[in-house]
């Protein structure tokens, strides 16, 4: 017979995997199973749309092997991707760091900034998608426009005609200047990673959250010391932040691994593959070429990448991220 | 200001950076000298100078996509392929905008994006506040553990799933209809959601429940009349999240719908691309049209939102 506490356990367990339930249904019918399934998938060859029993061949690794070996668009997918991931990244926390940190100065009018720069990662979808590929039109588009009005196309011109060697480097490698942009191999991806420099916004929040939590002594005692803004930024800023970095180093890591409709709705992997990213391809080799096997190991490997790199960061958190309360 | 506040220490004797005893007292530091102040208020006056110029520059390098695209879909044909671009459309054509509305079904796409927004948003605001609580308040075998299991699936690219879930849906018959947009949303509604509602709740003091427990109050009016009212700010937070999050969802509206009256403002927006893509000023009075719920619903729910996520986005 069971106990009156015991009994009362019982309540509480029940009562707390109901209040979880639809989670944990959703975990194993949306997660689980279709985890294994594509693990599974991934070594058959299907067309997804006949029935999986009787047409799907087992091919065993066959589906990874032909990816690192054969396919050569799947080489140039993960290139791209590396391309926009290594640069996007770095730049996209610099550029999140010194908004954050503009915005954290006390000054007059600074709810309206923080507004105009976050507004962008908030309304960043298809829409705006399309208003860059409109910006991007190397004639009649904004930004070239205002590259020329800035002196930054002149101040190009000037150089290519002036430095010996650089206008017979330019026309060997075939790259355009003015910039064509989304029309020109080596300029598609700058473009795309400008584009996603224009939503740092997110992440500046975040950087902004991390800035306040910042004890205002420990700038305080710096003064004292006689430390300069420069110096105040790099002794204690930083290191304070290393923490919110690090967060966002791993966000911004899985997400611009999966970056996908800025090169489906404005280039298509064009020109010249030059923006096949990653998931783009495995999107085309699932509902385009109905592949869906490869399309499946194409997706683990994506994520052994994603995987592969946040543990590296994680790995080397210990070096470079500081928590305070404990020892250095 | 930092600087105002050394003002006020070093004029008081009290203060522990006067006193030659104190550990941080140190005779070497500039401030010592009357003349710091004065020298640093000109430094600071030129260090604000300097900060606001930045700002105000890195604004108008933010807002400047906003401008073009709303200036180039007033203009005419002629005034959008005009070379040198124009900062500003020779005549205004406001009708831009009804056109863009009527050569495609618009309202339809509309409709429907209200339509999976709404639903989802229902959907993920009351499944993950449910689920929150569970990991918030109550006690029950293995919670973190799955607590643990909740957060590593933030990890998972949805690419692993995605072909699984087609099939799933084909298999039940959903595919061109909004069903697979909607119905994931009642199961948990994401990692995410629930890790930034149990934050949340966790701030809420246990008192009160313990109060409400002693009365012979059951758990769920617990959550229901207790925490839920008292968690407005992170409500607010997930279902603005959650209704932008649909409103621009691209992916999976466009892996699950074929026939365009079914067609959410996304994929209606695509169509667009492909059909009027040479109309560059309807093109863009049809994306700043899909912008304008998403705009209103953040400046509305602005303070809930930004707060939201700076204050519960990422504590542990």
């Amino acid at each position: 017979m069971r106990s009156q506490p015991e009994r009362y356990r019982f309540r509480e367990n029940l009562q707390g995997y109901l209040f979880a339930s639809p989670w944990l249904l959703g975990f194993f019918v949306f997660l689980v199973g279709p985890m294994i399934f594509s693990v599974v998938l991934s070594l058959y060859r299907w067309d997804g749309i006949t029935s999986f029993t009787g047409n799907a061949n087992f091919v065993g690794i066959d589906n990874f092997h032909k990816a690192f070996a054969e396919d050569r668009f799947f080489r140039i997918a993960l290139y791209n991707t590396f391309y926009y991931a290594l640069i996007s990244v770095p730049l996209g926390i610099c550029t999140s760091l010194l908004l954050a940190n503009l915005l954290n100065a006390k000054l007059r009018g600074i709810a309206l900034f923080r507004t105009i720069f976050y507004l962008p990662n908030v309304l960043a979808g298809v829409a705006t998608i399309m208003m860059w590929s409109w910006l991007f039109n190397p004639e009649f588009g904004g930004f070239n426009f205002v590259l020329k009005a800035t002196g930054v196309i002149p101040a190009g011109d000037f150089l290519i005609s002036h430095v010996p060697g650089l206008k017979a480097w330019f026309d060997a490698s075939g790259i355009t200047w003015p910039p064509l942009w989304f029309a020109d191999e080596f300029w598609a991806k700058p473009a795309m990673i400008i584009m996603s420099l224009w939503g740092a916004g997110g992440s500046m929040l975040i950087y902004l959250a991390g800035l306040q939590n910042i004890p205002e002594h420990l700038y305080e005692v710096a003064e004292i010391d006689g430390a300069g803004r420069i110096r105040q930024f790099f002794a204690i800023t930083l290191p304070m932040l290393t923490p919110t970095i690090f967060f966002n180093l791993i966000m911004s890591i899985i997400g611009s691994f999966q970056v996908f409709s800025q090169s489906y709705l404005m280039t298509n992997g064009g020109p010249n593959n030059s923006t096949l990213f990653y998931v783009l391809y495995l999107f085309r080799k699932a509902f385009q070429h109905f592949e869906m096997g490869y399309a499946s190991a194409l997706a683990w490997v994506l994520f052994a990448i994603i995987m592969f790199f946040t543990l590296i960061v994680l790995r080397s958190s210990r070096l470079w991220v500081y928590y305070e309360g404990e020892k250095p | 200001m930092t600087s105002e506040n050394l003002k006020s220490q070093i004029s008081n004797p009290q203060s522990p950076i006067c006193n030659p005893q104190s550990p941080i007292y140190n005779p070497q530091s500039p401030i010592y000298n009357p003349q710091f102040f004065r020298r640093r208020s000109v430094q600071e006056r030129l260090w604000r100078f300097l900060c606001y110029a930045l700002l105000c520059g890195l604004a108008v390098v933010f807002a400047a996509p906003f401008y073009w695209s709303v200036t180039a879909s007033i203009s005419g044909l002629e005034g959008v392929y005009a070379s040198p671009p124009r900062l500003w459309p020779e005549e205004l054509h406001f009708e831009n905008y009804r056109k863009a509305m009527t050569i495609l079904p618009f309202h339809l796409f509309v409709f429907n994006s209200f339509y999976v927004c709404v639903f989802c948003l229902i959907g993920q605001v009351f499944s993950a506040s449910l689920v929150a609580y569970a990991f918030a308040r109550l006690r029950w075998y293995g919670r973190d553990a799955w607590f643990v299991v909740l957060l590593s699936t933030m990890m998972l690219p949805a690419q692993v799933t995605m072909i699984p879930h087609y099939e799933i849906f084909r298999y039940l018959g959903w595919i061109d209809t909004l069903k697979p947009l909607i119905v994931p949303s009642f199961f948990g509604g994401g990692a995410f959601f629930i890790f930034l509602m149990r934050q949340f709740f966790k701030t809420i003091p246990v008192e009160l429940e313990e109060a409400a427990r002693l009365d012979g109050c059951s758990s769920f009016r617990i959550f229901w009349d207790i925490m839920l009212p008292l968690s407005t700010p992170a409500v607010a937070t997930i279902a603005v999240m959650s209704f932008i999050g649909h409103w621009q969802e691209f992916m999976a509206p466009l892996i699950y719908l074929n026939s365009f009256e079914k067609y959410t403002i996304a994929i209606g927006l695509r169509m667009f691309q492909s059909i009027y893509g040479s109309f560059p000023h309807y093109m863009l009075a049809a994306s700043n049209i899909a912008l304008i719920p998403v705009l209103i619903l953040f400046f509305v729910a602005q303070k809930y939102f930004v707060q939201g996520i700076v204050l519960t986005g990422i504590k542990g």
